[in-house]
């Protein structure tokens, strides 16, 4: 499997260390809400096809990316930077 | 049927073999049926035989998608073992591993269960004393350990390099001398015709797609093979789990499916008589009756159906072999393959009632259901049989996430790769 980073370019996917699922988002601070703080922490969807998920490019630029890959496939179909870069990344890895 | 023994290979030799019957029925999926297991791994099976023949439930069917034995049943390295650290799971695996050693017997098919030892090795001081710890906690729960120098493994393992001038040397290890491994197909061909023997309808072939609801309440499914009502539906898929909690409208669950890979060598005469672990990386490694190596390390660390992985495990987890068997280094690969193993968030798996009436859930299982399956299969009996827990999986919930009261052996936290 290889990562395009939108930065380095594409490179073996043991450069980037796998973070996990980016469709959970964290609460704000000040939500005192139990059950959002527990399915940002503990409830996956996991899904078999598309799956939005997040990986950093620890063994070079250091970038969290955004990534849309299969898992049944492993195909790539976008990568993308995450934060005020977002945007910037590309369609068809 | 009548039961396997030297007798009927005595007999069945005389006509060349040819006579044998097959081990269990293919029946036609009947209409309506007490209890409905969805999945014919290995705790599927056993869930069935233990809820005919302990709970007296007849009227049971499983119902596997494809060919008995072509899930994580048929795809793991097959050793079995007790060595936790937290009671609750010291207790349900040594359990485990009591229906194990009797299990050939129980079931008339001989599952050729091997005590051969499991050895976890330590290559720091600190290593070694939460081994110590750990093989208190073992004995203290009435399960076997023994802490072994750094000698006593050189003496034992005359393959290991035990050497101190490398990167992780050997320092001691904790083995548990009745752990070992088993024939991972026949548990599931076992289990499946004694569970036959029982009544219960296994249907091969027969994928659910579908759950039919009565507001919440589950009250049956569709099937690639038609309608199927039930009046309690137990979900036994490993790696598909969220899929087909989908199907029931079950969204979200504290667990992810990741692929595990496992690799075989070339044959080799006798070499490693045990299973050995490296303990600073992870290694598990035995060989088996044919003479291959059977290995196999952590999970390829992204979500995946695949059911295979990419190379850098491989390379990873044979860089650990060679690190631990020098002499291994010029072997080659016979077969490598994967499976998806449903990784949940603390490490330790579900086995409860609900989460919708008439549902019932026994998922989980990431790298160690393989072990669990006697045991497993009798408890998710007994919850589908009682509506309630048995003593040995009252911990195993689903709400033990929201609780508070996760059961993570390695401290490593929700991150499912890392169990
Ligand atoms: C490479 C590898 C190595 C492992 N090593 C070990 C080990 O050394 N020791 C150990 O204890 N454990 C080990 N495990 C884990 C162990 O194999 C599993 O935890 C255990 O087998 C899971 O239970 P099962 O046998 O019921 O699963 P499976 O055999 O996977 O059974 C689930 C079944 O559900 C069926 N199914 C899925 N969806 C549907 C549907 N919609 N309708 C009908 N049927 C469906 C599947 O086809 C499958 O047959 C390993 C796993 C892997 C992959
Ligand atoms: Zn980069």
């Amino acid at each position: 499997m290889k990562i395009k980073c939108p930065i380095c370019g594409k490179r073996e996917a043991s450069e980037y260390t796998y973070i996990g699922d980016a469709t959970v988002k964290r609460p704000d601070v000040n939500n005192t809400d139990e059950q959002s703080w527990f399915e940002y922490v503990f409830q996956r969807r996991n899904p078999r096809g598309d799956h939005e998920e997040h990986w950093q490019h620890t063994a070079a630029c250091r970038s969290i990316l955004k990534v849309k890959r299969n898992t049944v496939t492993h195909k790539i179909s976008s990568v993308d930077l995450e934060g005020p870069w977002q945007g910037q990344g590309e369609e068809n890895n | 049927m009548s039961d396997y023994s030297a007798f009927s290979l005595l007999k069945n030799a005389f006509s060349g073999h040819r006579n044998w019957k097959s081990a269990w029925r293919k029946p036609e999926p009947r209409e309506n049926y007490e209890v409905v297991i969805i999945g014919g791994g290995g705790h599927g099976l056993a869930t069935a035989y233990y809820l005919a023949k302990i709970y007296g439930v007849r009227n049971i069917a499983v119902l596997e998608k494809g060919n008995l034995g072509g899930g994580n049943v048929g795809r793991n390295t097959t050793i079995v073992r007790s060595n936790y650290l937290l009671p609750a799971n010291i207790r349900f695996y040594e359990y485990s591993m009591k229906l194990w050693e009797g299990l050939s017997r129980e079931i008339n098919y001989n599952v050729m269960f091997s005590q051969r030892g499991v050895l976890n090795l330590a290559h720091t001081p600190g290593q070694l004393d939460e081994y110590a710890r750990r093989g208190n906690a073992m004995l203290m729960e009435g399960a076997d350990a023994e802490l072994l120098s750094r000698e006593e493994i050189s003496r034992r393992i005359p393959g290991l390099y035990t050497g101190q001038d490398t990167r992780f040397p050997i320092l001691g290890g904790l083995n548990q001398p009745r752990a070992g491994t088993a024939r991972h197909d026949a548990i599931a061909w076992g289990y499946a015709r004694a569970a036959d023997r029982q009544g219960v309808d296994i249907i091969e072939n027969c994928e659910v797609i579908g759950f039919i609801k009565d507001g919440d309440t589950v009250t049956g499914l569709n099937t690639t093979r038609g309608e199927i009502s039930a009046a309690k539906v137990g979900v036994s898929v490993a790696g598909s789990t969220s899929n087909v909690m989908k199907l029931a409208g079950i969204d979200k669950l504290p667990i992810e499916s990741h692929v595990l890979q496992a690799f075989v060598t070339e044959p080799l005469k006798p070499l490693i008589d045990t299973v050995v672990t490296f303990g600073a990386g992870h290694l598990y490694i035995s060989q088996s009756d044919k003479g291959g190596l059977v290995f196999g390390g952590d999970v390829d660390g992204y979500n995946s159906y695949a059911q295979r992985g990419n190379l850098p495990i491989f390379e990873h987890v044979a860089a650990a072999a060679v690190t631990m068997f020098p002499n291994l280094s010029r072997l080659r690969l016979l077969r490598n393959w994967g499976g998806i193993v449903d990784m949940s968030m603390d490490g330790s798996p579900i086995i409860c009632k609900g989460p919708l009436p008439g549902l019932y859930l026994n998922a989980g299982w990431c790298y160690g259901g393989f072990k669990a399956t006697p045991a497993a299969g009798h408890c998710f009996a007994h919850t589908i049989a009682k509506d309630e827990p048995h003593e040995l999986n009252s911990k195993y919930t689903l709400d033990r996430f929201f609780n508070g009261n996760e059961l993570d052996e390695n401290g490593t936290g929700p991150i499912p790769a890392l169990h």
